[in-house]
């Protein structure tokens, strides 16, 4: 079952390597990993996807919790939550192709940021889903290069993740 | 104004440590000079970092005060690496200061440089790498903290040699109270949790109180030993465990686990409700999971959240500190009994339930069916009988890793908590001799035995030294097989006797004249006979350490013994011929 744990980190040297170290140490597996600073510079936001039972779940968890770094963790998964990845692809975009992958840019609601002599680069944003299923889309076109920065979320509604 | 090396010492006397344990080095030479000048807090040079570790784990061990490790960057921090690692195994709080290169040469691969912080990490509670020289009080303040709460551990403090600098001063003002936002230790546990676990208790039919290492460190020995008075159930302890519960008590089943006594693993697998406090259900103890007490119902505390349904699914969990715990559980325990619908616990039940834990003590007791007097040599069983009787049960005991350890955590009766001194978790050979010197040096008139083999103690030998230039008077009990004695019984039991870079008797060093080169005394014993009367000597040279150098039968195995892979708890090996 895939997670997105939501990490409020204390904003010092060292801490991010706690975490990731935690997860390599106990043989959790991180699939995406997006961290930076907070309004409040003290604190650093981490957002972390990984797969794993209820109850591996809750023992990353409750390790998490045990960091003394780590000030509050929420499982975003358990409730409505926004979710988004930001994609940046480069691509062949030669003749015929550039229109065809500006339409498809289209559909998605992405932006080409980059138009080079025969190349483009597209930026898209959205939950993970949605990322993959553009890059499926680009069918023959050639993808030069992928970027993605992990995906960031937060709560819907009234939920918050404060210290 | 004081300097950064200045600011560590007054730290740690504000902090009223009474012993440092290190070893100087390039990089920890402004804090050693600062020690030099205060003359405040007592240094233990030691001979190997190692031991430094070793020896204020053993302090803490047995004070429950963190113990105090000092050594140099590079190899000196490295070296701290093993007994940080075993102290983190066993939750032992511990802070350790390592001297870090000049600030501008981190990085570098500067001369001793090695990243501390980031090699210590999966094995400490917490570490700080101090930046600037004015955070060093708050530093150590959260780190004794740190260490010593919640569930508790080694903290590490890598400090730049040039943040020590004796011409560099700051103001000094040791921080009274430390709070930190992002941990809260939990200090008290739920009360309807507590609630339901009292009322699950009364009515079980085939208790057992399964108590571990967490009932020592959280100080809650006395109040495990009056809720198991009160309710009259059985109770087993962890190796961690041992004396948390009196090992000289009826209701004691011995310990559980791999080597544990026959009764405990039977009445752990036959049970209905089990009681864990402090213990974490860790694989000596289990056997194969998934066959672990199929009829329980488990009540679990523990103070740490991480340790309850890490491996065994529980049905009460309770996370609190042990003391506040009991304390609740019990007042529970007798306002539910005494209310108007009291709870009626089955007398009948846990009175069959005794009975039947007499007729397997009887039938497979630990002494039952011992084989002993074809050989003249002692046998090692014996051999901890016999320190039992001449110190009356009343040592600190500290052991190595082997067979050794198991026959001393369980022939030696532990009737008191943080008497028995061994790493359980980590299994570190070379643990005991530099533990007893932390245990001697916290309780001086006390009798402290160190329990060893001659594999163990070869890997921390050098502390005999240490031991001269402190005048410690430790009794070495060498349980000298000739061969590495665990990992022979392994090879004897599945690899058809194939005695792989197991033995090495011809090459072992003469222990009497090693320790009379040292300037203590030898005895050796290589007949039963002479057994008692060498370990009354060793004990009446009340000033001097004695290494006692033990030649047992070196053929015996530890047991009982659980069956592996896919037993359960029940499945026992009780002597070379017999299983359950």
């Amino acid at each position: 079952m895939r997670r997105i744990l939501s990490v409020l980190l204390e904003n010092e040297p060292g801490a991010l390597s706690r975490v990731v170290g935690l997860f390599s140490q106990r043989g959790y597996n991180i699939e995406t990993l997006n961290v930076a600073p907070t309004e409040d510079e003290s604190l650093s936001r981490l957002t972390v996807t990984t797969r794993g039972d209820v109850l591996k779940i809750e023992q990353v968890t409750k390790h998490l919790n045990k960091l003394v770094d780590v000030v509050k963790v929420v499982d975003l998964s358990e409730g409505a939550h926004v979710e988004r990845d930001l994609l940046l692809v480069k691509v062949r975009a030669v003749g015929a192709q550039r229109e065809e992958v500006k339409r498809t840019t289209d559909i998605f609601r992405g932006q080409i940021v980059d138009v080079g002599p025969s190349t483009y680069v597209i930026q898209l944003t959205g939950p993970t889903d949605k990322l993959d299923s553009f890059v499926k889309a680009l069918g023959e076109t050639e993808i030069l290069e992928v970027v993605r920065s992990g995906v960031a979320g937060m709560a819907r509604g009234e939920k918050i993740l404060a210290p | 104004m004081l300097s950064g090396g200045e600011m560590i010492v007054r730290a740690l006397e504000d902090e009223g440590v009474e012993y440092v344990f290190g070893y100087p080095g390039g990089a920890a030479l402004h804090i050693y000079d600062a020690l030099f000048k205060a003359d405040s807090v007592p240094h233990i040079l030691v001979r190997h970092e190692q031991a430094a570790t070793h020896a204020a784990d053993g302090y803490a061990r047995a004070t429950g005060k963190p113990g105090v490790v000092l050594v140099t960057s590079g190899p000196g921090a490295t070296n701290a690496i093993t007994g940080i690692a075993t102290a983190y195994m066993d939750s032992i709080p511990m802070v350790v200061l390592s001297g870090q290169v000049q600030s501008h040469l981190i990085g570098e691969d500067a001369f001793q440089e090695t990243d501390m912080i980031g090699i210590s990490r999966p094995i400490v509670k917490h570490s700080f790498m101090v930046q600037r020289t004015e955070d060093i009080p708050a530093i150590i303040k959260k780190a004794f903290f740190i260490a010593a709460s919640g569930r508790p551990g080694p903290v590490v403090i890598d400090i730049p040699k040039d943040l020590t600098h004796p011409e560099h001063k700051f103001e000094y003002a040791y921080p009274e109270t430390v709070s930190l936002r992002s941990y809260q230790p939990s200090e008290k546990g739920h009360t309807g949790q507590i609630r339901k676990a009292a009322r699950l208790l009364l009515t079980a039919k085939r208790p057992v109180i399964y108590a571990g290492g967490g009932v020592i460190q959280g100080n809650g020995a006395e109040l495990l030993g009056t809720l198991a008075r009160r309710l009259n159930y059985p109770v087993t302890n962890t190796l961690m465990g041992l004396g948390a519960f009196p090992g000289s008590d009826p209701q004691f089943l011995g310990m559980l686990g791999m080597h544990g006594f026959y009764e405990a693993n039977m009445a752990m697998h036959h049970s209905d409700v089990i009681l864990a406090v402090g213990a974490r259900f860790d694989d000596r103890v289990t056997n194969t999971v998934g066959k672990f007490c199929p009829g329980a119902k488990i009540i679990h505390i523990d103070v740490d959240p991480a340790s309850i349904a890490k491996i065994i699914p529980v049905d009460i969990p309770i996370v609190g500190p042990v003391d506040s715990v009991l304390r609740e559980l019990d007042a529970q325990i007798a306002t539910q009994l005494s209310a108007a619908d009291r709870a009626s616990p089955d007398i009948q039940a846990c009175s069959d339930w005794w009975q039947q834990i007499d007729s397997w003590r009887e039938a497979h007791g630990l002494w039952h069916g011992r084989r002993y007097g074809d050989s003249d040599l002692v046998m090692p069983q014996d051999a901890i009988k016999c320190l039992y009787d001449v110190t009356n049960g009343d040592a600190y005991v500290t052991s190595d890793v082997g067979q050794h350890q198991m026959f001393a955590a369980q022939y030696y009766k532990y009737d008191l908590p943080r008497r028995w001194i061994n790493s359980g978790g980590l299994g570190t050979m070379g643990f005991g001799l530099p533990a007893a010197m932390g245990v001697k040096l916290a309780f001086p008139e006390m009798d402290v035995a160190c329990v060893t083999g001659e594999g163990s103690i070869q890997m921390n030998i050098q502390e005999l030294s240490t031991c001269s230039q402190y005048g410690l008077p430790i009794k070495i009990i060498n349980l000298r097989n000739n061969y590495l004695g665990m990992v022979k019984q392994w090879q004897d039991m599945q690899y058809d006797g194939r005695y792989s870079e197991s033995h090495y008797a011809a090459s072992l060093p003469d222990f009497v004249k090693l320790a009379e080169s040292y300037g203590h005394v030898g005895l050796e014993v290589k007949d039963k006979n002479d057994l008692e009367g060498a370990m009354k000597e060793a004990f009446s040279l009340k000033d001097r350490l004695v290494f006692v150098d033990i030649f047992i039968e070196p053929h015996e195995h530890v047991y009982p013994m659980h069956v592996a892979p896919n037993g359960a708890m029940k499945d026992m090996l009780l002597s070379k011929t017999e299983r359950t």
